[in-house]
This record gives C-alpha cells, structure tokens and sequence, in this order.
C-alpha cells in the first residue's frame, strides 16, 4: 500500500502532501504567535500611562542576534538549492552553518536571559530605589552593581552620585528584592513568553535539522527526490521562525 | 518548486544572496531609526513595523517561495491573515469601545503610587 | 517537523510484513487510519460515560444539597478524602467536578468522537483514500490525545484536587485558586490541543491531496465537507487557547500577570502579590476566540453524520447540496467573529455589543438553511425507520430547540437577563446533548456493520433511543423554566440559598416550585443513565453475536465506504476506485436499483 503524492506534487493542486502539511502547520503557528502578539498590544495599550519599560534589553546584543538568525536563513534556502543542483558536499556545509547559528542564537538568548535573572531591583525601607546586578547575596548584606547601559538605571542614578561603584547595602535596609524575570512586570512577562516560545521553535527546528543532516541524510542515496522535499520542508519552517524573529526583536528590544 | 532545472536554480540563488543582504540592510536600518530620537510614538511605531513587515516580505517571498506558489496555499494563508486579523483588531476595539465612565486599571492610580515604577 | 509517510517502498514486502505484526502494533500502535479511529472511538465513548457520571454525582448534590451520596458517597470519601467527607459532596468537589464534566465532555468526549473517531474511520473511505496523509503524525495525536486524558484524570488525585474555574477557566479566579489542579488542566489541554492540531493538519491534507480520482469537490459527500471545514476551524482556532494556556501558565507557574489587573484582590481581600498590569478580559476574548468555534466543531459533524443517514433512510438525493455546502462554509467562516456574544456582560460598549451581535444573527441564517434543507429531504421519502434513521430524525428538532433558544442569548438585551442561569445549560446542551451526541448515536449504528461486519441489534436499540429521547427532555425542557425565573448555574447547593423558603419575601427568589424541579430534573439524569446500559451491552455483544452483513453494503448507500470489503483491509479498496457521480443518486428514474454507488461508471 503506497500513499501518492508522498514525492511527487498531485496534478490539480500542484503540492506534495508534505508541504501542503506544513503549511497548514504554520497557519495554525500564525494564529499561535499572532495570539501573542495580539496580548502584547493589549497590554500595552492597557498599561498605565509610563509604565511600560523601555531599554530594559541590549539593543547591541539583539542586533547581533538577528543578524546571526537571517544568516541561518541564508544558509537553509542555500542548502536547499545545493541539493537541487546536486551537490551534497555544499548542501553538508551550509546547513552546518545552519546548526552553528542556531545554537550560536540560543547561546546569545541564553546570556540574554541570564542578565535578566541577575538584574535586581532593590527597594529600600527609605523608599529609594537600587538597580543593578548582583553581585553578592549574603544573610547580612547585598551587593549590586548598579546598570550603567540600561535606561532603567536612571533611578539609581538619581539616589547615588556614583553610578558605577558598587553598593553595599544591609539586608535590613531592603524592603523588597526582585529581580527581572518574567514576575517583575508584564512588559517582561510576554517578553519571557514569547522569546521563550521562539527559542524552543528554534531548538525543535534545529533538532530537525539536525536529524536530516546527520543520520537522516542517507536518505539523499536512496531517494533523493524526497530527501530534498524534506529539506524544502524543514526549511520553511526555519524560515518561519525567522519570520517571527523578524518582528519580535523591533517589537521587544526598540518599541 | 521541484520543476526547476539547474540553471534556473543558479539565478535564484543570485536573488537569494540579494535577500540577504537586503535584509542585513532592513536590521541596519530598524536599529539606527531607534537611535534616532523620533518625537511621535506614532511614526517610530510605524517605521520599525515597516522595516519588518519589507523583511518579513523578503523572507517569506523569496525564501519560502511564496512569490511562486500554489493557490491552495495562498488560500490557506489568506484566510490565517484575515481571522488573525480579526482577533487582533476585535480585541484591541473591545478594550477601546466602553461604556462612558470606564476607568482602566491603571489609569491614574497607579501611577501615582509608584513613582519608581513609572520612572524606568 | 518533518514530512513523515510510514509506507516508503517497496510496497510488497511492507504489507507482507504488516500482517504479521502482533498484538501491540496492531490494535495499539498502529497507523492504520480505522484502528486510529476505532481507538478514538472506544476511548472517548469511555470519557463521555465518565464526564456523564460526574454530572450524575453532581445531580444529586443540585437536588438534596449536604446529603450523602447514596451508594457512591463513601466510595468517593474513600479516594477523594476529605473532599468528600461523610459522603457529602463539598462544594470544593462540586466545583471540581463541573469544571471537569465540561472539559471532559468538550474536549475529551464529544470532539474526539465527532471529529477524531469518525472522521478518521470515514473520511478516508468516503474520499477513497488508502489512509491518511501522514499514517504515523496520526497515531501520534491519538497518542498525545490519551496522555492529555490521563493527565485529565490523574488531576482528580492531586492535593487540592482537580480544577475549579469551570471548563472556560477564567482568570483571575482560575490562577488564584489554591493547589495546582489548574496547572494539571492546563497541562493536560496542551497535549489536547496538540493532539486537535495535528489531527486537523492531517484531514485537510489528506481530503485536498488524497481524493479519488473523479472525487470533485462537488461530489464530496456533505460529511466529508463537514470535516474539512471542523478541521479547518480547529487548525485556526486552538492556537489562541493555546497561547492563552501558556500565558496562564505562567501566571501560575511564574507569577506574571498576564491576566492579573494591578490592585487585585486576593482571596479573603489582601491585595495579591502580583506585579499587576494584566488584563483578565483577555483570557475570555482569547479563550472564547477558540470556545465559540468550538461549538461549530461540536455540531458540524454530527450533522454530517445526519446527512448521510437522512439521504440513505429516505431513498432520496439530500436537498439543496450546493446550497448545504456554501451554508457551511458561511458557518465556519463566520464562526470565527460572533465569540464576544459570550461576554455582553463584561462591560463592553455599545457598538462592539452591536457588532458581536450582528455577526451572532448572520450565523444562524446558513444553520437554518442547513436545518431546513435536512427537513425537506424528508418530503416525500419512503422513510425508513431503522435505529440510525430514528436518531438522525430526533437530531433535527432537538438541534432545532437548542438553536432557536440561542437567539435571545445572542441579543444583548436579554443575554443580560439570561447569562449564566441554567437557560444557558438548557440551551447549549439541547445543542450537544440530544442534538450533537444523537448524531453521533446515529453514526455508530450507521458504521457499526462496516467497522465489525455485524448489525447492532435493532430492537434495543430502539429502546435505547426512546428512553434517550424522551429523559433527555425531562432533564433540559425544566431548565429553561428554571433559567428564565433567574436561577443561577454553578451554585452547589442547586439555588436553595437563594429559595424563598430560605429568605421570604426575597425580590427575585426562587419558589419552592423550582426548587422542586432539580430533583425531578436529577431523577430524569439518573434514568438517562440506565438507558444507557441497553446501548452498552449491545455494543459489545454484537460484535461476537449481532446478526452477520449478508452485503459489503447492507444500508443500500451510494458513498464510497460502503464499496469497500467489510471490514475494509489495511489499504482500504481492494480495486483502483474512479469516482463518476455525485454522492447521493438515489432513487435515480431509470436506473434497475434504488441506489447509485459513486464509483460506477454511467
């Protein structure tokens, strides 16, 4: 029992079965993202007048980010073609490429992430505030490295005269410690969610990749028609996760 | 796709490469527009969107192949569009069309009660 | 993902090796698309029954509220503890369990049987299919839609028990909560929706890509198109319930605040220790973004089923195809935009209201259309009245009822009147209870002898249907009495805190009258149960003692199902199939029989 259209396209719809499918997959990733997107704009117009923070991220970092994942792009669409031309020797190189920027992405993200993690906000008893990283956390007393990049540092500017010195503060003095995950507000929860979300989309996309370019490749020998439709297919949904890259980094890290 | 001959595949990856470096170009761009100080929320909204939307066209155009491909597709991704389009604007219009005398959370108090807060 | 086929060649020695598969591969792992759809089938008959016996439990705490339950009471007390102490049903539990019912009913009952089970018996044979597009991301949603189940169940055990908010989940009540019985649900509706996801993934491309050759779209039987527009709205649907689960997730695993306001009060009045800034609003507009939809996923099949079974039974062409056809793709099309009629109530203004509640009267033109055409292919036919036929039948005024009680919840003005009182309850289970689940009744006494190759005994099943129609309407008939005089849904002691033989006098009390009727109503619960049993029994049995299919196709249809071997092999047709005529020529002047099969040539 054979199941047609597994390779070649179907006459009056002009698809093979695998790429009708994961087109359909990502419509329904459109609906999933685009939920998201819309949360995000409802709570920020919802949000008090001044209270969404802004340069809460490394716009530097980000850039670089992007660039890293358009790059990946580049090299899925070239893999793609490579096997279309029938070199399998350049179709191994570029999606290694592949492999390296998406886990050089998730090192970047990861990073990301822990700045984050790090990054306290310290409320004194006297109602000052101090924002910065942490650098020793002990029964008696705080340390912080107040952020000097970050727009959110501007009031901890005001309270110390020294920007850059580290400050020493006693637990006793402290009426409330956090730091910036996805709890501290909601402009950082759907910033965790989202970019979050896309990570593992990156990972599963790479775990796929992975597959067809390590052991999944011997397929090029016995069909290779196929194994460049799942190449084709894998490839749009990196590019898919690209998409969505595309428009989280100007919506999260500059608006 | 699959009906490409070599040829035809070489000029492609031609305009492949003419993505890519239009998109580097677009990320240049976004970025260097967010330094640029914008007074109206509303222009540098527009701007970043505009960038993105152009390089979410290239990608999806040239990359997915979308500029060349088959109805049942194009069906499928317009009617995705249109009720993701409808959940946004519906939402957004439902928070926005309240009853007169509506107070949002938020709206004044609590930006009174946390000045360090509003500061950031 | 990746583009998956489990049959690569050669063809030959695969099937040679298939029949040698054991126990395991076969009824368990498979890929076959009628073992998936049996798997379905039997799982979420399984899960109807226990959302059903949830709903019994509760009836009996609605109609003697703080009285033990009789022969079962202990038996909870003993797994639940002290939800359930003494017997008596807390109303922690009661909200546990309509939270439950709800879910299970929706999520793991009815849309896997309607869409999941028949969909993947039927479709592929209708199409004439040798089986789906993607055989093994088949039998994963299977898969993911078992463990979405258990983890269903499993959450009754946990501390705190099961989740309390109802199966809409509203935050903040649903985040505030204590104990994780929500996270569970939410854990548990992310394996769902996966499983949904990829199931409809599979039917839209195998009904676009694997059609006969011959199968027009304009030949397509109705519940082939019913299907694919079910499919089509679960793949847009879900995702927003998705992204919402995550979000509440992580309000409750995180301690965001995507649906927690600034200033929120916690339970007992201290302000909660959250950051603030969300929107509770949000949850209901993403949930019922997938809620409202979801009815049409509930319905759609099931009046495919009908429509099979009406064209069969009455010997005639089904009325107005085109018309049903164009009529369900505006259903689904417009089922995407009426989902904010669930929400008069939150305070949305005027011109959103005026919208939602255009849209919400646009939509019910094409379910009349689609209903009305069901009534006049009954013109005129040489009926016959089989068990399939008489619960097909029974579908068109129940469903009737259900949907023409929807309208004054539609309208803004009365909604306000009638939201959340047992109206409701009334009016959405005439929809799904007698009106969906009769259809599916009808399918399995349709497709039994193809999946089994014997006959469901006719005469209880005749029982079974006239005990469920008429308990059927003695339990949801009071309720919208009971709705309209004001009675609240959700209150676990069924209104008798706001009874005037609590409070004389009290504005808007209920009287005693409508007190009295949850016990009646509970009564009528209690015996639906026990019409239940003849279905049950005569389930089972017939398949080793039912009356043995003389024919591959013993109902006379013309769909292509019925031309396959009983029951069809793995691979389906055992001829290549050509596809000639439309789906229902019956009864066509000149022709020796009553029926055309589609696949023979003119």
């Amino acid at each position: 029992m054979d199941i047609p259209y597994v390779v070649q396209p179907r006459q009056d719809t002009g698809l093979y079965n695998a790429k009708l499918g994961i087109w359909l997959f990502l419509a329904s990733e459109v609906m999933l993202f685009g939920a998201l997107f819309s949360s995000y704009i409802l709570l920020r117009v919802g949000a008090a007048p001044g209270a969404w923070p802004h340069g809460l991220l490394n716009i530097p970092i980000g850039t670089v980010n992007t660039l890293v994942l358009i790059t990946s792009s580049i090299t899925v669409v070239m893999a793609w073609a490579s096997l279309k031309m029938n070199q399998f020797g350049r179709f191994k190189v570029f999606q290694g490429f592949t492999l390296l920027c998406a886990l050089m992405f998730v090192g970047i993200k990861s990073y990301e992430y822990h700045d984050k993690f790090t990054h306290y906000e310290v409320i004194l008893t006297d109602g000052t505030v101090v924002d910065g990283h942490l650098i020793e956390r002990t029964k008696e007393h705080v340390v912080i490295h107040p952020a000097a990049k970050h727009g959110a540092s501007n009031a901890a500017d005001k309270s110390h005269g020294d920007a850059h010195a580290e400050v020493k503060i006693p637990v006793a003095q402290i009426k409330k410690i956090e730091n910036y995950g996805p709890w501290h507000n909601t402009y950082l929860a759907i910033y965790f969610t989202l970019t979050a979300l896309h990570a593992l989309h990156v990972l599963g996309g790479a775990l796929v990749i992975g597959y067809l370019w390590g052991p999944g490749s011997k397929m090029w020998k016995t069909d290779p028609e196929r194994f460049t439709n799942r190449i084709e297919v894998s490839g749009l949904f990196w590019h898919f996760v690209d998409l969505v890259w595309i428009f989280l980094f100007p919506v999260l890290y500059l608006l | 796709m699959s009906d490409h001959d070599a040829h035809d595949i070489q000029k492609s990856v031609r305009r492949y490469l003419f993505v890519f470096y239009a998109l580097i170009v677009g990320t240049i761009l976004t970025v260097g527009a967010s330094y640029a100080k914008i007074e109206s929320v509303a222009i540098t909204v527009a701007v970043a969107l505009l960038i993105a939307s152009v390089k979410a066209f290239l990608v999806a155009g040239y990359f997915m192949h979308l500029i060349s491909e088959k109805k049942m597709i194009y069906g499928i991704l317009a009617s995705t569009a249109f009720f993701f389009t409808g959940l946004m604007y519906l939402t957004v219009w439902a928070r926005d069309q309240v009853p007169i005398g509506t107070i949002h959370f938020g709206d004044a108090a609590t930006h009174q009660s946390e000045p360090a807060k509003a500061s950031h | 993902m990746q583009p998956t086929t489990t049959h690569s060649h050669p063809a030959g020695t695969h099937e040679e090796h298939h029949e040698e598969l054991g126990f395991w591969q076969k009824y368990i792992f498979s890929t076959d698309h009628k073992v998936i759809g049996i798997q379905y089938g039997i799982t979420s008959l399984i899960f109807l029954f226990f959302g059903f016996s949830l709903i019994t439990l509760m009836r009996w705490q609605i109609a003697y509220p703080n009285k033990p339950i009789p022969v079962v009471g202990h038996l909870l007390e003993k797994m639940l503890g002290t939800a359930a102490a003494g017997g008596v049903m807390s109303s922690d539990l009661y909200n546990a369990f309509g939270a439950m019912h709800g879910t299970i009913m929706v999520f793991l009952g009815v849309v896997p049987l309607a869409f999941a089970a028949f969909g993947n018996f039927v479709v592929p044979l209708q199409i004439g299919a040798v089986d789906m597009a993607f055989p093994r991301i088949n039998m994963v949603s299977y898969q993911a839609y078992a463990v979405g189940g258990v983890i269903m169940l499993v959450s009754f055990f946990i501390p705190g028990g099961a989740a309390q908010a109802g199966w809409t989940s509203y935050s903040p009540l649903a985040t505030l909560i204590p104990g994780e019985g929500q996270t569970v649900w939410i854990l548990g509706m992310v394996f769902l929706i996966t499983s949904s996801l990829l199931g409809a993934v599979n039917f839209i491309a195998t009904i676009i890509q694997l059609r006969a050759p011959g199968m027009t779209w304009m030949r397509l039987p109705f519940f082939v198109w019913t299907q694919f527009v079910t499919a089509f709205i679960l793949l847009l649907a879900f995702p927003p319930l998705e992204a919402a689960a995550l979000m509440q997730l992580m309000d409750k695993v995180a301690h965001t605040s995507f649906f927690l306001p600034t200033g929120l009060a916690a339970v007992g009045g201290v302000a909660g220790a959250v950051s603030g800034g969300g929107s509770p609003l949000l949850w209901q507009h993403l949930f019922w973004f997938l809620g409202h939809p979801e009815v049409y996923v509930l319905i759609l099949p099931a009046m495919g089923i009908v429509c099979e079974i009406l064209a069969n039974n009455t010997r005639k062409p089904i009325w107005g195809y085109k018309s049903l056809v164009y009529s369900l793709l505006g259903v689904g099309f417009l089922s995407f935009i009426v989902w904010a009629h669930h929400m008069y109530l939150t305070g949305m203004g005027t011109k959103i209201s005026t919208f939602f509640q255009t849209t919400t009267m646009i939509i019910s033109v094409p379910s009349v259309v689609i209903l009305s055409a069901f009534f006049i292919t009954l013109w005129g036919g040489s009926i016959r009245f089989n068990t399939p036929m008489l619960f097909a039948l029974a579908f068109l005024p129940m469903f009737g009822i259900g949907g023409l009680t929807g309208l004054p919840l539609g309208f803004n003005f009365s909604d306000i009147h009638l939201h959340d009182t047992y109206y409701v309850i009334a009016h959405f289970h005439y929809v799904v209870a007698p009106g969906t689940i009769f259809g599916l009744m009808a399918g399995i006494y349709f497709w039994y002898p193809k999946a089994t190759g014997r006959m469901m005994n006719e005469f209880w099943g005749k029982v079974h249907f006239w005990l469920s129609l008429a308990f059927m309407n003695l339990i949801f008939q009071p309720m919208f009495a009971q709705g309209m005089a004001g009675m609240l849904r959700r209150m676990a002691d069924g209104g008798a805190n706001y009874s005037l033989a609590n409070t004389p006098n009290a504005i808007g009390g209920l009287s005693d009258s409508l007190i009295h009727r949850n016990a009646s109503i509970s009564h009528a619960a209690w015996a639906l149960g026990l019409a239940q049993i003849p279905f049950i029994i005569n389930f089972f049995v017939s398949m080793y003692n039912g009356k043995r299919v003389t024919s591959d196709n013993p109902w006379e249809a013309t769909t292509l199902d019925w031309q396959t071997p009983t029951p069809p092999p793995h691979g389906n047709f055992t001829k290549p199939i050509r596809v000639y005529r439309g789906p229902y020529e019956y009864s066509v002047p000149g022709h020796p029989k009553d029926f055309t099969p589609q696949d023979q040539p003119s």
